[in-house]
């Protein structure tokens, strides 16, 4: 085998930057290059604005019911040096949020939140909406409105689920974009929200993007961890991911074959 | 105590210790998120100015985290080397660190005061020091450790292969490990940070590793970086375990935080020490730590965040590590802002580690939120590199495809040594000659004829 055919074979095998050559201890300006567009993508991603128009249009193409709110965080600057203000809404967002709750509240809030990607937010957040709800309506569980924020992160599903009486709050976020994936989004769970929970007490998905995981396996798990946490009575380090149990992944075929809806509403 | 500076007819007044360190902390996002940060630019050079005077033996008598209510604490007072603190024992801050900057302080006189200078010493001196005074002092500080091979020889750096893969799959880590190796890369460690920490993931990757240092007779040393207690249950299932890894902070809190305490760690440092796996040496922990973690964990105790960093390194001291490194911009811009306050906190963080008798490598590196980019870490590489700093990491392209951030690259790893004439740790400077990867004056081949070489690899690449 001839080596630049050896380096290819081997670089099928990972994502990551290998076999890019080298002039002198320097990368090719070619590979220069491709490195500088793909952080100059990265960090156009942290800052681009979250369009909620757009996600509006999408919910209401699912027959959705939604609202948009901000958090305290009044810019880009001051959500990414002040992180508490990013998990309270402001003033309005909060009378927004609490004029929605329903009688009884419902058992399941779904927030649509920016974060550090709000590419991730706007190619994502649909489609895992759009999977999640034939298990949702399948376990009967009521949902409340969509809650769309504006510079917000994680912990500020805790206090729109508290604000809408939910049992349980899913917040769909744009993750820290990586070189590779500007546009990767998170699921985070959340049982009994209310502020002040803290990390521990959520189970996280990640890694949610088109070279990731795929929006109908993130669907499947959150479902699986959603009906753990309603029989439980709780989310974080004490609910493991198990779901993996019924879903077969081949190597070869890369996606895992995903079993029949869960079916909790028993 | 409170201490106090005049500035013409204004007087600056600090409550305790633990203020004064913070308001003459150089400014840094972290220390603002936690209200700490002096508020102007006058208060800080005041509060340098006030600590400055202070005796160093202050530090051993007014705690900044209540001796009572914190382990590490109790670990900084009860292992404090009182003979070794003697030489310097009379000296106040601002003079300690004049005679760290003279002709005085050698290499051996470094090294024997080391064990008496405690980690709020060293930060506060660290606090009256520019950029040029750190890397002078650390260049100075030799802290030589040994496993398979030796690192931290004065003229010498070490990398850290890290092949790290979003899937934990085998191959795909194998790929890039082959390419570490042939740009000479992985005498440090080869470390693998996993996604899952699912025990037969782990347990297979570190029976490859195992399996490709020892069938390429590799004088080096595997680590998958997984928490401590998942390494203690692999050594007690008969995995083959070269290094115990776990990330430490500066508090007990914080350590809590990150579920472990000394106890769990000394249970880590003899279980690794049972396998007697090394060759050379027994130092088996590799620790990472970085500022920003202790208030993260909202464990922080109104400490500074780089004062809160050096007692991590106290932590590590405790157990006698192979490697240590500070992920210095991991963390994010609301710990450290841009490239100005990442290179600075990088080479304080070097600093205190190093005066303070601990195996410094560094992490150099951020992430796409900061406001930093690959020219910030050309810059803190050059410097670390001057100041003689024990390792840094070796990852492809410089983009971390698991853990999503930048550092820096095998190619890194070549300009600093070409710039700087920096080798290899000595036994695998051997093995890369003796392979053929390396020709005259330890320069790299041509990587198609380093792959032929590396056919083991390759095969386990299949």
């Amino acid at each position: 085998m001839i080596p630049d055919e050896a380096w290819r074979r081997l670089s099928e095998l990972t994502p990551a930057r290998i076999a890019l050559g080298r002039t002198g201890s320097g990368l090719p300006t070619s590979e220069a290059m491709k490195f500088a567009l793909a952080h100059a993508q990265a960090r156009d991603a942290v800052h681009a604005p979250l369009d909620p128009a757009v996600l509006a249009t999408g919910l209401d193409d699912l027959g959705l019911a939604h609202l948009t709110v901000s958090s305290s965080a009044v810019s880009r600057h001051s959500y990414l040096l002040r992180p508490d203000l990013g998990r309270r809404l402001d003033a309005a967002g909060r009378n927004a949020v609490a004029a929605q709750r329903a009688t009884g509240g419902v058992d399941l809030a779904l927030v649509i939140a920016d974060g550090l990607s709000a590419r991730a937010a706007h190619t994502h957040a649909l489609p895992v909406t759009a999977a999640l709800l034939p298990y949702i309506r399948r376990n009967g569980w009521s949902l409340g409105p969509v809650t769309i924020v504006t510079q917000g992160r994680v912990a500020i599903g805790d206090e729109i689920g508290a604000l809408l009486g939910a049992r349980l709050v899913l917040v769909m976020i744009g993750e820290r974009p990586g070189l590779s994936s500007p546009d990767s989004l998170g699921l985070y769970l959340t049982f009994s929200p209310e502020p002040g929970r803290t990390d521990g007490e959520r189970n996280c998905l990640s890694n949610i993007h088109g070279a990731g995981m795929s929006a109908d396996e993130a669907a499947f798990k959150a479902v699986w961890l959603m009906g753990e946490a309603f029989s439980r009575r709780l989310t974080g380090v004490s609910l493991k991911d198990e779901s993996g149990a019924y879903i077969s992944v081949t190597r070869d075929a890369g996606r895992p074959i995903l079993p029949p809806p869960p079916d909790h509403s028993g | 105590m409170s201490y106090r500076h005049a500035v013409g007819t204004r007087a600056y007044v600090f409550e305790d210790l633990r203020t004064l360190l913070a308001k003459a902390t150089p400014i840094r996002s972290g220390d603002q998120l936690a209200g700490l940060a002096a508020e102007s630019a006058e208060e800080s050079v005041a509060a340098r100015m006030a600590l400055a005077d202070v005796p160093l033996a202050t530090f051993l008598h007014e705690m900044i985290v209540p001796y009572e209510e914190d382990e590490v604490t109790r670990l900084i007072m009860d292992t404090h080397d009182a003979p070794a603190f003697e030489p310097v024992a009379s000296l106040t801050v601002g003079s300690f660190r004049d005679w760290l900057l003279s002709d005085e302080a050698t290499s051996a006189r470094l090294a024997a005061i080391a064990p008496g200078v405690t980690p709020e010493m060293a930060a506060a001196v660290s606090k009256l020091m520019r950029n040029q005074d750190l890397i002078a002092v650390a260049r100075r500080c030799r802290v030589v450790t040994r496993f398979r091979n030796t690192i931290g020889l004065p003229g010498t750096m070490a990398v850290r292969l890290q092949p790290n893969h979003p899937a934990d799959d085998p191959r795909g880590i194998a790929a890039s490990i082959a390419d570490g190796l042939a740009y000479g890369c992985g005498d440090a460690v080869i470390g693998i940070n996993p996604v899952s920490d699912n025990m037969q993931v782990l347990a297979d990757l570190l029976k490859m590793l195992d399996e490709l240092i020892s069938r390429l007779a590799i004088p080096t040393q595997g680590c998958v970086l997984t928490h401590v207690t998942s390494s203690l249950e692999l050594i007690n299932r008969g995995v083959p375990v070269d290094l115990v890894f776990q990330s430490v902070a500066g508090t007990e809190a914080a350590n809590k935080s990150f579920g472990i305490d000394l106890a769990i760690l000394r249970e880590g440092l003899d279980a690794g020490r049972s396998l007697k796996r090394g060759t050379v040496g027994n130092n088996v922990m590799y620790f990472e730590t970085g500022q920003g973690s202790a208030l993260s964990a909202g464990a922080h105790h109104d400490v500074d965040q780089q004062t809160l960093e050096a007692r991590a390194y106290a932590v590590c001291r405790a157990f006698e590590p192979l490697l240590v490194n500070t992920v210095v911009g991991f963390i994010g811009p609301e710990y450290l802002y841009d490239g100005k306050q990442i290179v600075r906190a990088g080479l304080e963080d070097h600093f205190c580690g190093k005066l303070m008798g601990v195996p410094l490598g560094c992490d150099i590196c951020y992430t796409n939120h900061a406001e930093a980019d690959q020219d910030d870490m050309d810059t803190l590489l050059t410097l670390l590199g001057a100041a003689g700093v024990n390792y840094i990491m070796g990852i492809p392209g410089a983009d971390d495809v698991m853990l999503n951030y930048q550092s820096t690259s095998f190619h890194d790893q070549l300009y600093i040594r070409d710039v700087l004439g920096l080798k290899r740790a000595p036994e695998f400077e051997a093995w890369l000659a003796a392979q053929g990867i390396t020709g005259t004056g330890g320069r790299l081949i041509a990587p198609g004829q380093a792959l032929q070489l590396l056919g083991p690899l390759t095969e386990m690449a299949r």
